[in-house]
């Protein structure tokens, strides 16, 4: 059975972490690869670098950056951020990422998740989803350019059209949980995990240890993701291991 | 010590250099015959599709020099489609022929509750805990990526598997030559300690060859 995966996720922006990092142990705690490397110490089981540069240079600051990482850690990453080409994943991954992560790109154009599945493999494909509940639906809806933009499409049909062009696996953001620490969006988390038979990593919301363990179980998720409350060390990633191994969820 | 990393332009092989380095031990990265015959041991890494690495290794010769090798008992290790390749056969898009270094096929997962590709974190379970390979290490996860899996001929080249809805190959090994399914360079603690063994062998096998040759 394979184990629930704990991903941090780094925002980067010029080659730098943003969001403030609070790690006494890190000589530069700016520094994506240490601290890439300091998760990997502390046993997340995968990490995903979210590129919010905006222009040509912090981009390819950001393949450097990758180049480094790969170096120096022996988890599994996701880069995303700006990707919008086949060319663009290519320079990702062979700079040592083992994913790319695809959110508005893969809206404007689906056939990108296609394209990038048949040419490097659909393990290699996240579709990025950031969904917030319509009330006049009763449903989920896809946003798009970092939550900017309603699209007009329902959540749980995208990630099945995502599946079914080959994607390997669905990073759901809750818009409505996102910066909450309430707890992950529980019923977007189930509804989608239900959906489609790729896994699927929730975000948004993790506040307590408790939260993980709900995720995984009432959930159905694979993975969670936080940013924060692990850069502030809120949560230590060995004591929430420890927790989710006595409380019975399969992990690392 | 210096460890050949064969590079037949077949997928990434930085993750896997970089990770021999950081045990220590020099990567060299080539796809030269005589380089890869004087390292004191070699891998054979892989990512992608069984028949077209099998296309580059025979157009470019590779795939004789790894039968060279496993043959001169050289220490090598196969990641991945790397320790398929091994292997006599493969399913993958077709019937092709494999190095035949072990005895064996290679097969797609059944078609059934459990999702494919294989990916994630799974439980390495030993079968020979004796194995050099293994000495001194715990049970633990390690990474996997595949969406094909060997099946042996020979029960004693088994030295661990995984379950995932049935028992799946991970280690591999017979006299020399060992393979992983998983990816040691991406496998946290668990899987730097087996790469870390694989090297201890190499650098066992060097001393043992040099003591040989000073007392001829």
């Amino acid at each position: 059975m394979l184990a629930k995966r704990i991903i941090p996720c780094l925002d980067v922006k010029d080659g730098r972490v943003v969001k403030g990092v609070n790690f006494e142990n890190l000589r530069d705690a700016g520094d994506p690869v240490e601290l890439a490397a300091l998760y990997d110490r502390e046993g997340a089981d995968e990490l995903v670098f979210l590129d919010i540069s905006a222009s040509v240079e912090g981009r390819q600051t950001m393949v450097e950056v990758v180049r480094k990482t790969a170096g120096e850690i022996a988890i599994p990453f996701t880069v995303g951020g700006g990707i919008s080409q086949v060319d663009d994943m290519k320079r990702i991954l062979r700079a040592g990422a083992d994913k790319i992560g695809i959110n508005t790109a893969a809206v404007l154009n689906p056939q990108l998740i296609a394209d990038g599945a048949r040419r490097f493999g659909s393990q290699c494909i996240v579709v990025a989803v950031d969904a917030k509940y319509n009330e006049a639906w009763g449903e989920w809806e896809v946003y798009t350019h970092g939550g900017r933009k309603a699209s007009g499409i329902h959540a749980l049909e995208w990630v099945r059209k995502a599946e079914a062009l080959g994607a390997g696996e669905i990073l759901l953001t809750s818009m409505d949980a996102d910066g909450t620490k309430d707890g992950f969006d529980i019923s977007l988390t189930s509804a989608v995990a239900d959906a489609i038979r790729i896994p699927v990593i929730a975000s948004g919301g993790a506040g307590t240890k408790d939260d993980f363990v709900e995720v995984f179980t009432k959930g159905k998720a694979d993975a969670g993701l936080a940013a924060t409350i692990f850069h502030y060390k809120e949560i230590s990633i060995p004591e929430l291991k420890l927790d989710l191994k006595l409380k019975g969820v399969e992990i690392r | 010590m210096a460890i050949a990393i064969v590079d037949y332009g077949m997928g990434n092989l930085h993750s896997v250099s970089k990770a021999v380095e950081r045990l220590g031990v020099e990567a060299l990265v080539t796809g030269d015959r005589a380089e890869i015959m004087k390292a004191d041991g070699i891998i054979l890494p892989g990512v992608g599709a069984f028949g077209d690495a099998m296309e580059h290794l025979r157009e470019s010769g590779l795939g004789d020099v790894m039968k060279e090798a496993a043959a001169a008992k050289r220490p090598l290790l196969g990641i991945c489609l790397g320790m398929q390749l091994l292997f006599g056969s493969s399913e993958e898009h077709g019937q092709h022929d494999g190095l035949g270094i072990l005895p064996g096929k290679v097969i797609r997962f059944a078609d059934g509750d459990y999702k494919v590709p294989h990916m994630g974190w799974n439980r390495l379970e030993f079968l020979q805990k004796d194995n050099p390979l293994l000495a001194g290490l715990a049970e633990g996860h390690v990474y996997f990526v595949h969406s094909y899996h060997v099946l042996p001929e020979v029960k004693s080249d088994l030295i661990a598997v995984t379950d995932y809805g049935q028992p799946i190959t991970a280690i591999v090994g017979r006299g020399s030559v060992y393979g992983m399914q998983f990816h040691p360079e991406k496998s946290g603690e668990l899987g730097m300690e087996l790469l870390g063994q694989f090297l201890k062998l190499c650098a066992e096998r060097k001393n043992d060859h040099s003591l040989e040759q000073s007392q001829h």
